[in-house]
């Protein structure tokens, strides 16, 4: 019998009501009164001088209230990185200035020059179209490599070459060099990892107001985590302490890690409020958000692996270029650093690792963290290369996965991370009975009876979630800590508010977090809301990232509950005139052990609140507690991810028939939620490795700047999704036992699809050893004529 | 300036409007009707799906003045009249198909006609049907299971081979 009630329950989800009737608000929806509009005049070009900007026609058009260029930014701090990552010589990366409007040149189209503030919108289009600017071109830097070379042009005219760090990781190099000495067999592979564009549905909207008589700023944001912009556009750009600024981050449609970072735009709305003295609103088209929001992956990759005579792994290096794009982005240093070489391991035991990374600038968007960031990347190498040596030895894919599983934990890797708990054999049996293994020649000759061509595609993935412990990652170069925070508050009458600094945008954190709650408390869900995304109400947090919210924040939120119930029991002894010890909770009632004396929830809330007959000597009225979560540990969900395609032999196209998904996640408090995670995960590693890819030409121009040229996934691209959760290895060290499942789907996913296309095109005896993703039409194509 | 008067979710709506004001603009800034959302410049994300006399409409691609006189719907007239969940936003949160909520209106207003058009659809021809309106959360696995359990039809077997 499913559960209906608390950690477990499938509950339907309460935040859908007011999104299924028009009621949700997202930024876009706040108006304030007396508001402006504010358009951004960007840069169209990868990279020039900016040789003059002459605003005076702009400013005499009506209704503009002013026009504020790079000048108006002088002497005002940049946008800063999060995360310092020092290169294999012991030199800090190079961290060029990013400022929140042009500074003399521009790096990447859509790179911000001027903005406009006007009464409308349209005269604020109206008017940066006015503007007289004249931009001296210069070549722009694309390619990574060409980027690298001696006599590219720079990024960054200070510097003295577009190299941001060249970071090496892992273990010793005689180890590794031992390894591929002794090797019998070693598998060499040499891919893309295509860059992405997030695409939450909902583009970026900044609205800021000033209230100059108490000097107060507010900033409503599609963020991801109100208190770190608060944070960082506080104190490193504008200088404004946190008691005098609020941010808030209502209902936000979707991130996926393009809104955990600062941008530009909320500072200037938050800037020129202040300046002008009235609000300011900035809504993104979508054309914008492909030219300003943050990209992801892009990785060009060259990745080896070196197996004894048996087929045992023995060593694995990789060399790996990671596009910053034009400026360090918030989180961008550790993406491929922190988050991609702690995963090199993968679920196996190679007792020789070595990662070296080096980061370049470009004149692109900046790129950092998106579904998975790093992780995506680790596992689509590492999953390929194993797929390509299993070929080249004539051994089964899974046959050589299961016999270099890691299976006794806690496993400490060669790359410095310690894997608590996981089952890999049981994922993939799970996996192995989920897709039918068996039946797939059975399918495969009903596809070949059609003309087509089916292939089986399978791989293995791990990823670390919920990134800590603060002092651990303050010694890798994080300049936050990673802790969360949630405050309990009980109100007179039972009801609860918890304030969490997680925010949910899209997980569905205000049905899933009461879950918990309610289950430690022994009452109903419905007396417990969630209240998030708004600095003025939540003690603190670090927000919505890297599938931590449950693992950090929830934890965070257990923490209080527990104080409450510690508090509450004191309450109840003394109402009950027995000793602390005997008062036991369950079920909403306080018993006293051996009798039959109870207190209801209810009567010992009231108490605290209206204290007549109260311990007032020994605790405090009132039942409100607070806790901050600081991990002991990443988490490590794991799993097994199986595709099964068809390709059409004439036209090269791929369509998926079959996807089956075996995850860990640990402990689960709402299955449905988990599942539905997991389906999205899916459908953007679908969309990675069959549709998707943000393009520039040799210019730098941006090609695919709109859904008429990058290939979103559609309904029509995807299948049903298998999904299954039911191997679970609980974490050892949150209360919780849980380990995240936001970013699984788009981890696990893209090996098995390029996988399945690769069995296809072989078994039908076409010699191919990787196809890049997107794996499109024209290249399988291409791949099939040799 | 021009004067146009419709009926918006059954009421009457009268508005001088500039001749290139977008419906997404006249419903979201005139009538504060912010349910119907703006997802893309480019009319192919779907989330400002309307109805225009009983069609769905890309509200970003038709002007106010063009639906001078017609009947039409958003998703804050969708519920029924006691403001529980109708058929289709009540099998969307039976089945989970919506996460964020953004795309989850114009997909609302897209299954309204696919199932006032076709009562009993196939999984083929709700993705075919949904071609226009993207979702980047759910991996559409729940939202065609939605539509298909609204028209009525056992879902109980998806995806479970």
């Amino acid at each position: 019998m499913p559960k209906d009630h608390g950690i477990g329950a499938a509950q339907k989800r309460r935040e859908d009501v007011r999104f299924l009737t028009g009621a949700g608000k997202y930024t876009d929806d706040i108006n304030v009164y007396g508001q402006t509009y504010c358009h951004f005049l960007r840069s169209d070009v990868a990279h020039g001088k900016i040789t003059s900007i002459d605003t005076s026609a702009a400013e005499a058009m009506p209704g503009v209230v002013r026009i504020f260029t790079g000048k108006d930014f002088e002497g005002i701090g940049g946008l800063p990185c999060g995360w310092q990552v020092t290169d294999k010589n012991g030199d800090p990366m190079k961290e060029p200035p990013h400022p929140v409007l042009a500074q003399g040149k521009v790096r990447h189209v859509g790179d911000p020059i001027c903005a406009v503030i006007a009464e409308t919108l349209d005269q604020a289009r109206d008017a940066a179209e006015a503007i007289e600017l004249e931009i001296e071109e210069l070549p722009a830097v694309v390619d990574m490599r060409a980027a690298l070379e001696s006599g590219s042009a720079l990024v960054h005219d200070e510097l003295t070459d577009n190299l941001c760090y060249d970071w090496q990781f892992g273990s010793d190099q005689a180890a590794v060099d031992k390894a591929f000495a002794d090797a019998a067999h070693v598998t060499t592979l040499e891919l893309v990892n295509n860059r992405l564009v997030a695409n939450p549905m909902e583009p970026r909207v900044a609205v800021a107001e000033y209230a100059r008589a108490n000097d107060e700023s507010t900033l409503y944001t599609t963020s991801q985590n109100p208190h770190v912009i608060r944070l960082l556009m506080g104190a490193f750009v504008l200088g404004i302490p946190e008691h005098k600024l609020r941010v808030v981050a209502p209902d936000v449609g979707g991130g996926f890690g393009t809104k955990i970072f600062h941008y530009a735009e909320e500072a200037f709305v938050t800037f020129a409020a202040r300046q002008i003295n009235r609000p300011v609103k900035w809504t993104s088209t979508r054309s914008e958000a492909f030219m300003s929001d943050a990209h992801g992956r892009d990785h060009v990759t060259k990745i080896e692996l070196a197996l004894d005579a048996e087929n045992n792994f023995i060593g694995l290096r990789t060399d790996t270029l990671a596009n910053m794009g034009a400026y360090l982005s918030t989180f961008s240093s550790s993406v491929p650093t922190w988050l991609h070489g702690t995963l090199m391991a993968g679920n196996y035991k190679t007792p020789a690792i070595q990662v070296n990374v080096k980061a370049v600038f470009t004149n692109t968007v900046p790129v950092d963290a998106y579904r998975g960031a790093g992780r995506p990347e680790a596992t689509f190498q590492l999953e390929r290369l194993v797929d390509k040596a299993a070929r080249e030895l004539g051994v089964d894919p899974i046959k050589l996965r299961r016999q270099n599983f890691i299976e006794s934990f806690p496993y400490a890797t060669p790359v410095a991370v310690e894997y608590d708990t996981g089952d890999y054999v049981a994922t993939m049996d799970k996996l192995e009975e989920m897709i039918d293994v068996p039946g797939f020649a059975a399918r495969r000759a009903e596809s070949e009876a059609k003309g087509k061509l089916r292939g089986l595609g399978v791989n293995c993935y791990i990823e670390a979630c919920g990134i800590a412990p603060s002092n651990l990652v303050g010694q890798l170069g994080a300049r936050a800590g990673l802790y969360d925070a949630a405050t309990v508050r009980v109100n007179a009458t039972g009801s609860i508010s918890v304030m969490v600094g997680a925010h949910s945008h899209g997980q569905g954190h205000e049905t899933a977090f009461p879950q918990v709650v309610a289950d430690m408390l022994g009452i109903d869900e419905s007396m417990i809301d969630i209240v998030h995304g708004d600095t003025s109400k939540i003690p603190f947090g670090m927000g919505t990232y890297g599938s931590r919210s449950l693992a950090v924040c929830g934890s965070a939120m257990v923490r209080a509950t527990e104080k409450i119930i510690n508090k509450a029991k004191k309450i109840a002894a003394h109402l009950m005139e027995a000793s602390e010890g005997d008062i036991e909770l369950k079920d909403g009632m306080f018993t006293v052990a051996g009798t039959d004396k109870s207190v209801a929830w209810g009567d010992v809330t009231l108490a605290a609140y209206v204290p007549h007959n109260y311990p007032l000597t020994e605790i405090e009225p009132g039942l409100e507690e607070t806790a901050f979560y600081d991990p002991a540990n990443f988490t490590y969900p794991a799993g097994a991810y199986a595709c099964e395609v068809e390709v059409d032999p004439d036209t090269g196209k791929v369509t998926i028939e079959r996807f089956a998904a075996a995850d860990d996640f640990g402990n689960v408090v709402n299955p449905m939620i988990v599942e539905g995670q997991v389906h999205g995960g899916i459908a953007q590693g679908i969309g990675q490795a069959l549709l998707e890819s943000c393009i520039y030409d040799a210019d730098g121009q941006l090609l695919s700047a709109s859904y008429m040229d990058y290939a979103m996934p559609r309904a029509g691209d995807v299948p049903f999704y298998m999904v299954d959760h039911s191997c679970a290895t609980p974490c050892t060290h949150n209360p919780l036992g849980v380990k995240g499942c936001g970013e699984a789907g788009a981890i696990g996913s893209p090996p098995a699809v390029v996988n399945a296309v690769l069995d296809a095109l072989n078994h039908a005896g076409h010699d191919v050893a990787h196809i890049d993703m997107p794996v499109s039409p024209h290249r399988v194509w291409k791949a099939m004529q040799g | 300036m021009t004067k146009v008067t419709m009926t918006v979710n059954g009421k009457a709506v009268s508005k001088e409007v500039r001749g290139n004001m977008l419906m997404t603009e006249f419903l979201r800034d005139e009538l504060h009707l912010t349910g119907t959302h703006v997802g893309c410049d480019t009319s192919q994300c779907g989330a400002c799906n309307i109805h225009v006399n009983g069609e769905t409409v890309k509200g970003c691609t038709i002007f106010a003045a063009e639906c001078d006189g017609a009947e039409v719907g958003t998703i804050e007239g969708q519920a029924n009249a006691d403001g529980s969940l109708n058929v289709i936003q009540q099998a969307f949160q039976d089945h989970h198909g919506l996460q964020c909520g953004f795309c989850t209106p114009g997909m609302v207003m897209s299954a309204a006609t696919l199932l006032k058009e076709n009562p009993k659809p196939t999984e083929a021809e709700i993705r075919h049907y949904l071609e226009g309106n993207i979702c980047r959360c759910t991996g559409y696995h729940n939202i065609v299971k939605a539509i298909m359990a609204a028209s009525g039809q056992d879902v109980s077997t998806i995806a479970a081979e």
